[in-house]
């Protein structure tokens, strides 16, 4: 029985060798498997304190404010309402970003507006009535729009979607609302596209069978079978996009005409959370209200990302345990 | 009513009417479908067009010249391969062994429900943000300054949570029996994943890392305030060609470079500024089109 | 120290489901000892038990003592050498996706044999009681996947044997393969009864009486009885044992 124990095979064998230090050297790699596997929840609380951190001190004051003397706190107040956002001005500089909020918010339900009924309807296409090789290219083809960079997206909406805008509006420049608004759309459809296919998947195949043994046709399935089973997921699908479109910095920042104002018109440019943060960070000086101020940017974005990202993963797993009653 | 009597199959009104709304759906799905797709094609066909004047070897193989507006994009393409390959290296094996963690240690209790929060979380938090922490924790705190290390520490921390959940996905098609007879004959944990469960899942984890290379080389806000630069010096042939920048050093890339000559240098030719968003969709489309080739080998050899 | 394996009040539960509930039984050694009972009786759990595979299982629970070797095997510290001493078969066959060779050398190197004529003849001698041998001997590097099902089986046997164990145990072996191999490894087990303890679940009561020396009977996570296998057939304690092997159950 003992003859298994490992004195019996004679000489030097260099894979044994090699067995015996991995073996020796496991409980090691256990438990860097175990460190690695905490490192996402370490990077999300690393994110969230190192901006929140150098966005501190707008908050708690300066000591060396513009004011020889005096200590320079942000407003808070002026902060969350004010249209204004002059960081640069020498004699009072006004960090509002409430345009800045509302430039986001109208690229991004812009963007929403056009990509949530293409991005359905390609995956009702693609799920339900796409067979065979044309459905293999079609997802091909919209997993590379979702491969396309950021700056690539952003460049197509300066140099093609620019001025056939101004050509199409007559607006004298076709960096704006509707610019970005596209390019946004077009980015966030693959996400919309897949995760929605993948709720309407998961619609088990008895639901379709139901649905036709009771005469439905394919629509009416789709219509009235479908989407409401499919609903939790399509809503998260949606949500997904919206997170992308809040997110997204360089194809807007290079789409929207970067101008501070409080839009009237889907023609007007505007400037975004991201994009501020992108063009101004660069030349704000370390210490001063400016740079710290961006960091707060930073945090608020961060925050809207989380709650997004956390709804839409718990009505994505609200569709899972539904699915297992 | 007649007419029902002699065929009870026959459609009726509302059956046809049904019918023709199908197809009338059916149609203009599919019609959004490639109102979808055929602007893409569309603009990369225009991007090549655009950029045919410029579109040669010496476009990729030379650095640019004369304020950008000669030469080629040799510098910030070099840039970029080494910002991909330093990221890969930082986060593929943590990203790795993240997974292997979730599959194969992690039971069903809070603190893997808080890790695949977190996970999900990670890959929603905006790209300029994960700039601000690159800025905050790697330049700053870590005190590496702007360089390709901090550069490619911020990338990596980007790209993580899609390695994780791609290794997740490739550990659990390996089916749960072989690891229960390992198990069976006396094999450890790791024993048991080092020699069944990750030698059968190796292509897939590789799979979900190439389509990484991709958007790591893409992204542009990480790396604006962690260690990009407009122009480096980077000579022109030899060893110091191929490998030009350190860890500590700047450098350029190519996302970079693409915004930079299209917003903020003048008088950079159009084919230039095409040639390099040209370049870099061939790119994608290069490590894409690999991805699938690799997927489509390794469903041939299935090895059950 | 007579017994192979010995259960002392042994309970098992997974979360609120109770799997085995205060079994007391001695397998004596070199003797086959038959399980058989309907499905859910606790068969499986039974095994898995004995080498602490339980433990994979993250909401099972073992109260109790289970003798290997005379040895409480909740007190042994290194519990791969005790897994290495109870081979086990299960109802599917599993080839792993490796060689023919690998797949049955696969625990010997694990313990740490690494001598190719070692590990050749070890490999020969596995699949030669497990009768595989014949069949593969000229295409050992194939995939162990790629074999047939009867054939994967016999593999499994073969790996099971492959870390010389105390004892084998064999889950419903036969479920997925045909009537001629299952007739050749029963041939096998009555060998190899000589050098090993055999415990043999089987969902084919006749099967149990044709091989074992000694049959309990399970149901509903309880042992109901077990003895020699001839009294169990013929004069059982219980009306339940009778119903059971006379085929009236349920």
């Amino acid at each position: 029985m003992s003859e298994s124990s490992p004195t019996t095979s004679q000489g030097f064998s260099l894979r044994r060798g090699i067995e015996k230090v991995i073996d020796f050297t496991e409980p090691a790699v256990v438990g860097l498997i175990h460190l690695c596997g905490w490192s996402a929840i370490i990077f999300v609380m690393a994110i969230f304190f190192f901006v929140f951190k150098e966005s501190l001190p707008a908050i708690t004051g300066l000591e060396e404010g513009a004011i020889q003397g005096e200590v320079e706190q942000l407003d808070l107040v002026e902060f969350t309402t004010s249209p204004k956002w002059i960081p640069e001005s020498a004699k009072k500089p006004t960090f509002g970003i409430l345009a800045l909020m509302v430039g986001t918010l109208s690229v991004t339900i812009l963007s929403m507006v056009i990509a949530v009924p293409l991005g359905l309807g390609a995956a009702v296409y693609v799920s339900e009535f796409a067979r065979g090789k044309p459905r293999e290219i079609l997802k091909v083809l919209i997993e590379l729009l979702a491969a396309i960079p950021s700056v690539v997206w952003g460049f197509i909406g300066l140099v093609v979607l620019n001025p056939m805008l101004v050509d199409m509006t007559g607006e004298p420049v076709g960096l704006n609302i509707l610019n970005a608004g596209i390019v946004l759309a077009l980015m966030s459809v693959p996400i919309i596209v897949s995760v929605s296919e993948d709720a309407l998947r998961a619609v088990p195949d008895s639901f379709r069978e139901a649905g036709i043994a009771l005469g439905a046709n394919r629509w009416e399935m789709v219509y009235k079978v479908l989407f409401p089973a499919a609903k939790n997921g399509l809503l998260a699908a949606v949500l997904l996009g919206i997170g992308r479109g809040i997110g997204e910095t360089m194809a807007v920042l290079m789409c929207t005409g970067h101008s501070v104002m409080m839009p009237t018109s889907i023609f007007d440019p505007v400037r975004t959370l991201t994009a501020t943060i992108a063009a101004e960070l660069g030349e704000a000086v370390r210490g001063d209200m400016h740079y710290h101020t961006l960091f707060l940017i930073g945090v608020v974005l961060f925050v809207f990302a989380f709650i997004i990202n956390l709804t839409a993963d718990l009505i994505v797993k609200g569709i899972k345990v539904q699915g297992n009653e | 009513m007649s007419n029902e009597l002699k065929n009870p199959f026959a459609a009726t009104n509302q059956e046809r009417q049904a019918r023709k709304k199908e197809k009338l759906i059916q149609l203009s799905t599919q019609f959004i479908t490639w109102l979808l797709v055929i602007p893409v094609v569309a603009i990369i066909i225009f991007l090549v067009y655009k950029s045919w004047p410029a579109l040669s070897v010496e476009f990729v193989t030379e650095n640019p010249k004369v304020r950008m507006t000669a030469g080629g994009i040799w510098a910030p393409l070099i840039g970029t391969f080494f910002l991909v390959l330093v990221s890969l290296l930082i986060a593929a094996p943590i990203g790795i062994l993240a997974g292997v963690y979730l599959n194969e240690f992690a039971r069903d209790n809070w603190l893997t429900r808080f890790i695949n929060l977190a996970v999900v979380n990670l890959a929603g938090v905006p790209s300029i943000v994960h700039g601000l922490f690159g800025l905050g924790a790697f330049v700053y705190f870590l005190g590496m300054d702007r360089c390709l290390l901090a550069a490619s520490c911020t990338v990596a921390v980007m790209t993580l949570p899609v390695i994780i959940t791609s290794t997740k996905e490739a550990l659990a098609s390996v089916p749960m029996s072989f690891r229960v007879a390992c198990w069976n004959m006396g094999a450890t944990k790791w024993q048991t994943i080092r020699t069944i469960v990750l030698p059968n899942s190796i292509s897939g984890i590789l799979t979900g890392v190439i389509l990484q290379v991709a958007r790591a080389a893409g992204e542009t806000a990480p790396i604006l305030f962690t260690g990009a630069m407009i122009s480096s010096r980077v000579a022109d042939s030899g060893w110091d060609a191929w490998v030009p920048y350190g860890l500590e050093d700047r450098f350029m890339a190519l996302s970079y470079h693409l915004y930079i000559i299209s917003t903020q240098w003048q008088n950079v030719p159009e084919s230039f500024k095409f040639g390099t968003a040209a370049v870099m969709i061939g790119l994608v489309i290069a490590v894409n089109s690999i991805s699938i080739g690799f997927r489509i080998y390794l469903r041939s050899r299935k090895k059950w | 120290m007579n017994y192979q394996v010995e259960f002392q009040d042994v309970n098992v539960s997974y979360g609120s489901d109770i799997a085995l509930q205060n079994i007391n039984l001695q397998i004596p050694k070199n003797e086959i000892f038959g399980i058989i009972g309907p499905a859910n009786a606790g068969k499986t759990t039974f095994l898995k038990a004995i080498n602490r595979t339980l433990e994979f299982i993250h909401n099972a629970k073992t109260k109790g003592d289970i003798l290997f070797n005379g040895t409480n095997v909740r007190s042994i510290r290194n519990v791969y050498e005790l897994r290495r001493k109870v081979g086990v078969v299960f109802p599917l066959p599993v080839g792993l996706p490796m060689s023919i060779f690998e797949n049955v050398a696969y625990a010997p190197r694990r313990s740490g044999i690494h001598d190719k004529y070692e590990l050749e003849e070890l490999v020969q001698r596995c699949l030669q009681q497990a009768m595989l041998w014949d069949e593969v001997k000229d295409r050992l590097h194939m995939l162990g996947t790629k074999l047939s099902g009867g054939q994967q089986q016999r593999l499994t046997i073969a790996r099971a044997l492959s870390h010389s164990p105390d004892v084998l145990c064999l889950d419903e072996f036969s479920i997925a393969i045909d009537p001629v191999t299952t007739m050749k490894i029963e041939d096998v087990l009555s060998e190899l009864k000589d050098e090993m303890t055999i415990i043999l679940v089987t969902n084919l009561v006749q099967q149990a009486r044709r091989l074992a020396d000694q049959t309990a009977f399970f149901n509903k996570s309880e042992l109901v009885e077990y003895g020699p296998t001839e009294k169990l057939f013929t004069s059982p304690d219980n009306q339940l044992t009778y119903d059971y092997v006379t085929g009236d159950f349920g």
